[in-house]
């Protein structure tokens, strides 16, 4: 297993960091102040996962969740949303204990296949989530729509599109 | 990467603070143009627009590609400006997420240490 341990340095701070890092991958980091056995747990028994995956501060809720996380096992989770509920389902295709999740993402036509890896230094944990897409376009349109996200398209752009606006006019033209 | 991104927004910025520029987006929102059809839609010397498209092929929101002696102008890879937005919004969410997270594990970590006492008593 170690042998595939790629040569980037663990990141010290805790930070969230998200970086698409080619046309179809799209990766989110995070150290974990918690050594690999008890986050690895969080991110596979239901009744912790439930607690984290879909925050208080989300426009959703997270009405029910099923894991069963073993090579071909497979999960559903069900969100509450507006009135109406949106279900996320899939199949592990690995998991080895400690340090490696991927599981499919079937509720989309072009989904991609999520790789979450754990690595240990001095009891804390770096959380490598990639999802990677099949084409270059379906990323493209995940962006695009927002379907990754939680809530259509941000207000964050919104919020970017007024700030080019106002650049725009003390740059006066 | 956030370099690359703040590097790609200035360019994004100047790009964007032209009016002939916004219209040259606009425009090939609706369809891809030569350089020639925009030079005549904006009013303007070949050099000149092809000084505004280079500008804006370098902040990524336009490509270009040369076919025989036409060259081709269509819109950027994806709209950084969107993208670059979008990426913070996922960004926050992941983050969101992780937070509860921290306070899961400590929990649990809690959880093991006194279970740990308990067993080796």
């Amino acid at each position: 297993m170690d042998a595939t341990t790629e040569h980037e340095p663990i990141r010290a701070d805790i930070s969230t960091t998200v970086e698409r890092k080619s046309e179809r991958e799209l990766v989110v980091s995070r150290t974990i102040n918690a050594p690999a056995r008890v986050v690895f747990d969080a991110w596979t028994k239901p009744e912790l996962f439930e607690r984290w995956w879909a925050p208080k501060s989300f426009p959703i809720s997270l009405l029910s969740c099923e894991l069963d996380v073993r090579v071909g096992g497979r999960y559903r989770l069900v969100f509450g949303y507006e009135g109406s509920t949106v279900e996320f389902f899939g199949t592990y295709l690995e998991v080895t204990p400690r340090s490696r999740l991927v599981w499919t993402n079937d509720e989309g036509d072009a989904g991609p296949v999520t790789t979450v890896t754990f690595e240990e230094t001095g009891g804390k944990t770096l959380v490598v989530a990639t999802d990677l897409y099949p084409s270059k376009e379906a990323l493209d349109v995940a962006i695009a729509s927002g379907s990754t996200g939680m809530s259509g398209m941000p207000e964050a752009l919104e919020q970017l599109d007024e700030l080019l606006l106002s650049l725009d006019d003390s740059a006066g033209g | 990467m956030v370099q690359y991104m703040s590097g790609q927004l200035d360019a994004s910025f100047a790009a964007l603070s032209d009016a002939t520029r916004r219209g040259v987006l606009e425009r090939l929102g609706r369809a891809d143009a030569s350089i020639t059809d925009l030079a005549d839609a904006f009013q303007m010397t070949l050099t000149g627009m092809r000084k505004h498209v280079r500008v804006l092929e370098r902040a990524a929101l336009v490509t270009t590609e040369k076919i025989g002696r036409v060259r081709t102008c269509r819109l950027g890879p994806r709209r950084l400006v969107e993208e670059v937005g979008w990426m913070e919004e996922y960004r926050l969410l992941w983050d969101a997420r992780f937070d509860v997270l921290d306070t899961v594990v400590e929990e649990l970590k809690r959880k093991e240490k006194v279970d740990g006492r308990d067993n080796g008593a």
